[in-house]
């Protein structure tokens, strides 16, 4: 269970929306900052966050055309330092400086869990949004594994995560933090230990939930200490117990079922944990056009009941040029499980159409989960530019719950796959017998034959006969 | 055009729309000359060409295990072509600690100690799951004591890191009431230690270990597939780890072994890519390992004297292996949902050289990681074989003739008949000479189908009830009869078997039939085809049965007619009956495992083994006892109606 859990924690973390900025920001060319979340089960997560902003003269498009919208995704991507060289060159100070000292590739790569991202959006600079600033935003999750990268020790420090230590800030940021969780999980006291102490401590409500973070400065010269390197240190007070850990309100699983290469069925199972609060889900489902989806087989049951759901929009796929799409608003019960599921029967390709390695089978994207999930502590809504960067990924639209984008895992459905290796011997073979001895024994079995006497006709006939063989027409 | 088919065509004189066929073949049969001069050939030679067809059909499949018709195996999935990879499990001790421990909280609750095993999992890093099930069997289980079934199953998935969970692999050890298999289970905790240290994996691993051996497979593969295909009630997965690629068994009863032994035959005679089992081999042959088949050391030397008796004991062993049908170990229930597998079972006998499990586990390791290469599912290697060593197999292409032949004979009898019918009227001289005022044909096929209804119908509604009437009529037959259920189970099936010996043999006089000779001809006849038609068919997907029911089947529905020696022809037809070739088997399977049985225990384990196949068929959902049952008893009683012909 070590990735699950903050696998979730970082899929909202990572794709929560973002919001549109109302006032004008001021124009500050780079802040930087490291949040560092030690998990009990002896994980910890670390994100990474850049953001640059300046002012261009493009125009943005008045309001949103939402004909434009569009939503694609690659169900299978395998992340490899490939993809981390060419998103570190866009950070101002590379990795020759400041936080980005750590975004060591062996290190990185070592991970259990990886996620990056890039976001650009346009920043309206006035109330009216008459002049937009951009603004790029890097983020990189990792969490570093207990049992793979600790060798099973649950006590971390910054050399021994990313084997660097920060020395100096980025001389062009504006700010340069480095957050550390160290909200405590029981009620006594404080179960974590953080060296060198922090000077400050910083205290939100972060997804429901109120966390008390430990702020260490860059840009304030009394971090860094004599020997000119500050190497975060954290310590389990007690070692936590190698417990289930606690799952959040609302969690996914998604899978095939069925056997055999005919028919099968796409289960999306939701789990609403919560004790007592039911909220509304949307479900977004984009399934490949091969995977003929009946659409009246679809159910949704809950707690043994039929699920009505509130809305339902389907667009119906058409063969290699568009998918299935399915859109539903389902209500979750109190502590429940749902399950969605619908069945699909597998179409047979073109030859060409299969990919070079078939039989490894088809890539079925993940469905999309939106949900405002109840918190558990009321959030106040805060000014977005003077809190720290990771809270903007958490927007909250009341005091009484939070915004959650979840991503379930993607599938890999086998379809009917030919044996390429010899498609010429089959087919020509296949063919040839088919056509060759059909035909004929067809012809036998139809037939019956006698011998009949070859007799000459009347004089009738054969004058018919010499002038239709004139005529160029077959005799009678 | 060619000559003959030119004047075929001419001939036939009805329009001809169907362009005329190519080639001599055709004309040959098309030229009514020549037709006849070949049906008088077959008709003539009948005798002399089956039995050379049959007995060729024999030879072929016994020079199945000599060298021109045996390969040698060799790797065909490029992903893990080599055995370049360093196994460095060295959790010898923590493995047997893990068994000690496990052995002694098994004892204390006497079940399967969940708590513990999801605690230990948990410390090594999995994330564990739990299910539970029962099922309650469709009779009492005598050979294993079980009627209502009720456990749970563990698992904890290793997740690959920075991957989506789309793919697995899996390492099951499954837990009997009885079988002490906890050596297995604390290699499986040890090798799940040592996986979890390491960054390479890019599929995520299963380790399971399921209660009540197959059963709990069973139960844990429908739940992971969410189907329902035998009637067992389980608590839904909590946890998974997208499609299957391959999953591993392993049986341990001991902390040394001397000799790993492979079992592939799985459900129904499914058998895993031949890959998955090179793979192994190649293993077994870098670690030293000892590794063997059906229990048979392999022939160190590929020249020696007693090889070909060997690879012959060790091909019939495979065959009567995979023709029963039945999962020869948890692996085989893997197969249904296409994912390849196998079992490994330590054997610990008295040589004097032993492995400890550190090299077991290492075989272990490195299997695992080149399957971690793979980036398709296992296709490249043959999925229909049959293996005279471990290191040598015989493909389907090579196999299938010797069948073929068999039922050549079937086809060639029933050609025989088919003329004899047609020209039954006329002497086979004048037959030539037949004028086409008066076809011969109408009134034989009327009255050949006439009297064909009846003695289908009731053959069939015998095998119906054989199927049908056993578990069904169990608690009447226990209330009445001073047995348990189980033997009310089997006695019901010998006598529902035993019933139809007496009644379809009487059938043919409900219906009166004006000229004998033609009904029997018929009857056989359409016994003939569809006993080919069936061979034919089990052969394409479980080749062992196929050529075992024809091996047998074949001579005694050849030879049976009405006239002759009967009392002769009825012992043959009785001793080549399916239940008798189960009986056979069974003999012919200790005397190969150089075990003999007497007649006594013969008996006794023939009882247990029909037990077993019904069992097997309502748990699993294994074939064969509804084939047998609803497909080749009533076919065979077809041939003992037509012995009993009047």
């Amino acid at each position: 269970m070590a990735a699950a859990v903050p696998l979730f924690l970082l899929v909202l973390l990572l794709l929560g929306s973002g919001g549109w900025s109302q006032a004008e920001p001021p124009r500050d060319s780079l802040r930087e900052e490291l949040v560092i979340t030690p998990l009990p089960s002896g994980d910890v997560a670390a994100t990474f966050q850049f953001r640059t902003r300046w002012d261009l003269d493009l125009q943005r498009e008045k309001g949103t055309d939402h004909y434009f919208l569009r939503y694609a995704v690659l169900p299978r991507e395998v992340v490899c330092t490939e993809n981390l060289t060419p998103w570190k060159k866009l950070l101002p100070c590379s990795s020759k400086a400041g936080l980005s000292v750590l975004l060591k590739a062996d290190r990185l790569f070592h991970t259990s869990y990886h996620s990056q991202a890039v976001h650009i959006r346009p920043v309206c600079r006035n109330a009216r949004c008459t002049s937009v600033s951009w603004e790029l935003r890097q983020t990189l999750s990792v969490v570093f594994d207990a049992f793979v990268t600790g060798q099973g020790k649950k006590d971390w420090s910054l050399f021994r995560m990313f084997s660097r230590t920060l020395t100096e800030p980025c001389p062009l940021a504006s700010e340069s933090r480095v957050y550390v969780d160290i909200t405590s999980y029981s009620q006594d006291n404080e179960t974590l230990e953080v060296y060198p102490p922090p000077l400050a401590t910083y205290q939100d409500v972060i997804l429901g939930t109120r966390r008390t973070y430990a702020v260490y400065d860059l840009l304030d010269s009394a971090v860094i200490n004599n020997s000119r390197s500050l190497n975060l240190q954290l310590k389990w007070k007690r070692p936590p117990e190698s417990e289930a850990p606690p799952v959040p309100f609302l969690h996914a699983q998604r899978y095939v079922s069925g056997y055999g290469l005919q028919n099968g069925e796409l289960s999306t199972l939701l789990y609403n944990t919560h004790p007592y609060r039911a909220f509304p889900v949307l479900l977004l489902d984009t399934v490949p056009w091969y995977l003929r989806l009946y659409v009246h087989t679809l159910t949704i049951t809950s707690k043994g009941k039929e699920n009505k759901p509130s809305y339902i929009h389907y667009q119906p796929a058409q063969d290699r040029l568009q998918p299935h799409l399915l859109e539903m608003l389902i209500q979750l019960p109190a502590s429940s499980v749902t399950k969605v599921s619908i069945h699909f029967e597998r179409a047979l390709l073109k030859w060409t159409e299969y990919t070079p390695d078939p039989n490894h089978g088809f890539y079925v994207s993940p469905s999309v989960l939106s949900a405002l999930v109840p918190s558990v502590v009321a959030a106040k809504p805060v000014d977005w530019d003077e809190s720290p960067l990771f809270n903007t990924l958490f927007p909250v639209s009341d005091s009484s719950s939070h915004f959650v984008r979840l991503y379930t895992e993607p599938l890999l459905v086998n379809l009917p796959t030919p044996d390429f290796s010899m498609p010429y011997n089959v087919i020509c073979l296949t063919c040839t017998v088919v056509a060759v001895c059909y035909g004929s024994f067809y012809n036998l079995l139809t037939r019956t034959f006698r011998i009949e006497e070859p007799r000459t006709g009347g004089l009738a006939k054969r004058l018919a006969n010499l002038l239709r063989r004139a005529r160029g027409v077959p005799p009678l | 055009m060619t000559r003959a088919a030119r004047r075929a065509g001419a001939v036939a004189g009805c329009g001809s729309a169907v362009p005329e066929p190519p080639g001599a073949a055709m004309g040959l049969l098309s030229d009514p000359v020549r037709r006849r001069a070949l049906a008088r050939l077959v008709l003539r030679l009948n005798a002399p060409l089956c039995v050379l067809s049959y007995v060729a059909g024999i030879a072929w499949f016994l020079a199945l295990a000599f060298p021109p018709l045996t390969q040698r195996t060799y790797m065909s999935e490029n992903a893990i072509g080599s055995t370049m990879v360093e196994e460095q499990f060295s959790g010898g001790d923590r493995a047997r600690s893990f068994a000690r421990d496990f052995a002694a909280h098994r004892r204390k609750t006497g079940s399967l100690p969940v708590a513990w095993l999801e605690r230990t999992m948990r410390s090594v890093g999995l994330e564990v799951y739990t299910q539970s099930f029962s099922r309650k069997l469709p009779f009492p289980d005598e050979t294993h004591e079980r009627y209502m079934v009720s456990g749970i199953n563990v698992y904890g998935i290793l997740r690959a890191p920075r991957a989506a969970s789309t793919e697995s692999l899996v390492l099951t050890v499954p837990c009997g009431p009885d079988s002490t298999n906890s050596q297995a289970v604390g290699l499986l905790l040890a090798l799940a230690a040592h996986f979890r240290g390491q960054i390479y994996w890019a599929k995520d691993i299963i380790f399971l270990v399921t209660e009540h051996d197959l059963l709990g497979t069973e139960a844990w593969l429908e739940a992971y597939h969410d189907v329902n295909v035998t009637g067992m009630q389980s608590s839904a997965l909590q946890g998974r780890a997208g499609a299957i690629q391959v999953a591993v068994a392993l049986e341990l009863s001991s902390d040394v072994v001397t000799s790993l032994d492979v079992a592939v035959e799985g459900l129904n005679g499914q058998l895993p890519n031949l890959d998955l089992l090179n793979l192994f081999q190649t293993f077994c042959q870098k670690g030293g390992l000892l590794c063997t088949l059906q229990g048979r050391l392999q022939p160190q030397d590929w020249t020696s004297v007693d090889r070909p008796l060997q690879s012959v004991q060790t091909l019939l062993l495979m065959v009567l292996q995979q023709a029963s049908g039945r999962p020869h170990g948890p692996h085989g229930l893997f197969l249904r949902y296409r994912v390849e597998a196998l079992t490994l079972r330590g054997i610990n006998s008295f040589r004097q050289y032993k492995y400890d499990l550190v090299a077991v586990g290492k075989a272990l390791e490195g299997v695992f990681r080149k399957l971690n290469h793979l980036l398709e599912r296992l296709h490249q290697s043959f999925f229909f074989y049959l293996l005279p060593a471990l290191s040598r197999f015989v493909s389907i292409g090579l196999y299938m003739p010797a069948a073929g032949f068999l039922l050549l004979v079937l086809g060639l009898k029933a050609l025989e008949l088919w003329m004899q019918l047609h020209e039954a009227g006329v002497g086979p001289e004048e037959a030539g000479r037949t004028s086409g005022s008066s076809p011969p044909f109408p009134p034989t096929q009327s009255v050949g189908l006439a009297s064909l209804v009846a003695p289908l119908l009731i053959s069939q509604a015998v095998g119906l009830a054989l199927y049908v009437l056993p578990v069904l009529g169990q608690h009447v037959a226990a209330q009445h009869f001073p047995v348990a259920e189980a033997e009310a189970v089997v006695l019901t099936l010998l006598a529902v078997y035993a019933a139809g010996l007496a009644l379809p043999h009487n059938t043919h006089r409900v219906v009166s039939a004006q000229v004998p000779d033609r009904g029997w001809m018929a009857l056989k006849l359409v016994a003939l085809i569809y006993l080919a038609l069936q061979l034919a068919c089990i052969t394409l997907t479980n080749f062992s049965l196929g050529f075992l029911l024809a091996a047998t089947m074949v001579p005694a529905a050849a030879l049976t007619k009405p006239s002759g020696p009967r009392p002769l022809c009825a012992a043959l037809l009785v001793l080549t009956s399916p239940a008798a070739v189960l009986l056979g088997s069974l003999f012919l399977w200790r005397e190969l495992q150089e075990a003999p049985l007497s007649l006594a225990e013969g008996w006794q384990l023939f009882l247990a083994a029909l037990a077993q196949g019904v069992l097997e068929h309502h748990v699993y959902g294994a074939l064969l006892f509804p084939l047998l049952a609803l497909g080749l008893y009533p076919c065979w009683l077809l041939f003992w109606n037509v012995l009993f012909w009047e």
